[in-house]
């Protein structure tokens, strides 16, 4: 089981902030198009990835980066703190 | 070093007490980050990554100390509800030569504006609206 957290407008957009999923995605872009897939909110949440930052374990990561043995996946906007 | 991430205010000078003291210090220099009313704004939500985000202010303030040599750095950030001219967060660096001291706490203000996982809601007479990360933002990374 994958813990799939949401931040911010993509945590509005989803609906939740936090959900488990069972995933056989390889990468992050693979769980995006799993999620797409799902439903509208999820297409409108993950529709321009530009917009889109990405943690594996609670370390920023990549489109392309493996999460094979991960516990957590977030996904947010850019962040803006300060 | 010390990084706290919390909902509650924070006093200044408090924070500075006994703040580098164990080094030869020679400088200090600390900022704060404020509320703006601007816009119409009349209050902020700040929602953050607990679990990552003490995590991820400590890998920065960890690269100023080594890279400037720092004798002590302190960094301070709310969450939660905010109104104009509250205190958002601070910084503070000791070192022994103040440009040190300067440059080391710029590092860190723009790191933590684009790597420390927060992000801002402005509610106002117009509406509420997520603060956007600005381009020069990301650019003021490279100058580092």
């Amino acid at each position: 089981m994958l813990e799939v957290l949401y931040f911010a407008w993509v945590r509005e957009r989803i609906g939740e902030p936090r959900e488990r999923i069972e995933t056989t995605a390889a990468t992050v872009a693979d769980l995006v198009d799993e999620l797409r897939g799902r439903e509208g909110r999820y297409a409108l949440a993950f529709s321009d990835l530009a917009a889109l930052r990405v943690a594996i374990d609670q370390e920023l990561a990549d489109w392309d980066s493996p999460i094979e043995g991960a516990r957590e996946v977030a996904f947010f906007p850019p962040m803006t703190g300060g | 070093m010390r990084v706290r991430v919390q909902c509650e205010p924070f006093d200044l000078a408090a924070e500075l007490e006994g703040f580098g003291a164990e080094g030869d210090v020679g400088a200090q220099v600390t900022f704060t980050g404020i509320v703006r009313a601007t816009g119409g704004l009349t209050r902020m939500e700040i929602e953050h990554y607990p679990g990552m985000t003490a995590r991820a202010i400590e890998k920065i303030a960890t690269e100023a100390v080594s890279r400037w040599a720092l004798d002590d750095c302190l960094v301070v950030h709310r969450y939660g509800t905010l109104a104009p001219g509250d205190q958002i967060m601070m910084v503070a660096t000791a070192s022994r030569h103040r440009a040190a001291a300067f440059e080391a706490a710029e590092f860190l203000m723009d790191y933590l504006k684009s790597r420390a996982p927060f992000w801002k809601k402005e509610y106002g007479a117009d509406g509420a609206a997520w603060v956007e990360a600005r381009d020069e933002d990301e650019d003021a990374l490279s100058r580092w």
